[in-house]
């Protein structure tokens, strides 16, 4: 049985249709990606599994058990931690601070080792403990979103945009820090990118999602070969005879 | 020596408008809401508490604790059932909700407990302290020492509890605390008792100088103006804001014509506008829209 199935999935933003019936499921230990253009419905996606917004019909089912229409905070101790597009740490508290609301769900003894896990697997936020979130850099941020997520302990993270705004050196470390925490802490991960390379580098599995439906969905090394791909997003298109020949004809800048 | 006398005065009554602001201030900044009937919670309290002591007659101390809880719980009961179905009108409906509140309050107790004032008796009521001329009652010694311990149990709360510090995730970003797993819609009920609590402690501390009557908590709105003057989000610049309007208005009642000193917390509110519109302690960050 999948970790997460989505069933026939329709999200509405008031009276505009956001998602138009989506279907996927999701294996446990994958890193699933979604791919699609700005406006695609990625994020309404994984609010509506977060529980941010309740689909107007479908079924969210993680293990086996439907969550659409529960509260955020619900589905989060459920094992589900959304990191949220454009890091939302919470920026007057501290590092720890923010790591310890990570965890606020929680009632066993480990909180304490799992900060020092967390700090273990980014360097950066251990010098920076004792600041407020506010000051760190957004790829700090990024850091301090998944470790936050990461303390929660779920079972599947879903990972918004992680690369947004950074640069391309974060980028791959921001990967890498995913791919490892796949492997080492076995969560599953559900990614959001615009980054299709990175995604499609690190992920599983794919789903490529245009105007609020999948239209197209195989493992990330069929992807990388499919020809609509290599051209809308990855940008590989052999520039033809043609193209060439009209940038030759260009005779000004503009 | 007068200057002083004022200045004690002006403190006591302004740790009270401050406490009322302090109530404003956190569920503004949890749930983005005003509460205009705060004034009407602290007189509230202030009955329950006359009720305790003087109709039932139980030992101060136990009054003073069990209004503390009866309020406690009256604030988390209000969020529960009156405001939390207003999740999601629109920020006018909830405010008019709130001004209703206070009327329904406000005569609810007439109805209850008469309208003619009535007095807390306590058991420091009446004594005074002589410091060198500085001539001040037991009554202005509880409400600034009174308030000082709650100010610091509060700090202390908020910057170690677990519970306290999920209040101001809440209150920074509410979307990324539900992603957290934290309770938000609880949180609401535990910062309207906490700040329901508070009021019923300022009613308490003021009785025994001001009269227990219906329309006490009037001066909600002067602790309103306080609450801009700190800020509007900020917890010290609430105590602050209160001192200052206290202060000021116990200056302005001695040395200005008749009439000022009731003003004088508006005039500090428009001035406060004017000069530092974002009162004295700014919260750093705009908030993101």
């Amino acid at each position: 049985m999948s970790l997460l199935t989505l069933s026939n999935i329709e999200t509405y933003y008031g009276p505009i249709m956001a998602i138009h019936g989506v279907s996927l499921s999701v294996e446990e230990g994958q890193i699933a990606i979604l791919l699609g253009a700005n406006g695609a419905g990625k994020t309404t996606v994984l609010k509506t599994i977060s529980g941010a917004m309740d689909p107007q019909k479908g079924k969210v089912l993680f293990e086996g058990q439907e969550i659409q229409g529960k509260d955020p905070d619900e589905v989060a101790r459920m094992g589900v931690a959304h990191v949220p597009e454009g890091r939302e740490v919470f920026p007057f508290l501290t590092v720890k601070e923010n790591l310890l609301m990570g965890a606020f769900s929680r009632r066993d003894g480990e909180v304490a080792s799992d900060i020092d896990m967390v700090l273990d697997y980014f360097p950066v936020l251990k010098e920076k403990a004792a600041q407020q979130a506010a000051f760190l850099s957004g790829g700090q941020q990024q850091m301090l979103a998944i470790g936050r997520a990461l303390m929660l302990r779920p079972r599947l993270m879903l990972l918004d945009e992680p690369s947004l705004g950074l640069s391309p050196r974060l980028v791959s470390e921001i990967a890498e820090i995913i791919k490892r925490l796949n492997e080492e802490q076995s969560v599953t991960m559900l990614l959001v990118e615009q980054n299709a390379r990175m995604a499609l580098d690190i992920g599983d599995y794919g789903f490529v999602l245009e105007v609020g439906r999948i239209v197209m969905e195989d493992t990330c090394d069929r992807l990388k070969d499919a020809e609509d791909i290599q051209e809308f997003y990855l940008g590989m298109k052999d520039e033809g005879v043609r193209g060439r020949r009209r940038w030759k004809q260009r005779k000004t800048w503009r | 020596m007068e200057v002083l006398q004022l200045l004690v005065s002006g403190v006591s009554q302004g740790c009270v408008y401050g406490l009322i602001a302090l109530g404003f201030v956190l569920i503004y900044k949890a749930t983005e809401m005003v509460n205009f009937a705060q004034g009407e919670i602290m007189m509230l309290g202030a009955f329950v508490a006359f009720t305790f002591a003087n109709l039932l007659g139980w030992p101060f101390w136990m009054a003073v604790i069990m209004t503390l809880l009866v309020m406690a719980a009256f604030g988390a009961l209000t969020e529960r059932l009156i405001l939390r179905p207003m999740i999601g009108e629109p920020p006018f409906s909830v405010l008019m909700l709130t001004i209703g509140m206070g009327y329904v309050l406000r005569a609810g107790a007439g109805a209850i407990w008469g309208n003619e004032p009535r007095t807390l008796t306590t058991p420091y009521s009446g004594g005074i302290v002589d410091l060198g001329g500085v001539i001040i009652g037991y009554e202005n010694i509880v409400i600034i020492v009174g308030t000082a311990v709650l100010c610091l149990v509060l700090f202390l709360f908020f910057r170690y509890s677990r519970v306290g510090i999920a209040m101001q995730a809440t209150s920074q970003n509410q979307l990324a605390a539900y992603y957290m797993g934290i309770p938000v819609k609880r949180i609401y009920s535990l910062v309207w008792a906490l700040s329901a609590g508070i009021a019923a402690t300022a009613g308490i501390l003021v009785a025994p100088v001001a009269l227990v009557d219906p329309l006490m908590g009037f001066i909600g709105i002067k602790a309103f103006a306080a609450a801009i003057v700190g800020g509007f989000g900020s917890l010290p610049g609430a105590i602050l804001g209160g001192i200052i309007i206290g202060v000021v208005e116990q200056f302005a009642a001695l040395y200005l014509p008749p009439g000022f000193s009731e003003t004088s917390a508006y005039v500090i509110l428009l001035v406060m506008l004017l000069v530092r519109p974002e009162g004295l302690f700014a919260t750093m960050l705009q908030k993101k829209v």
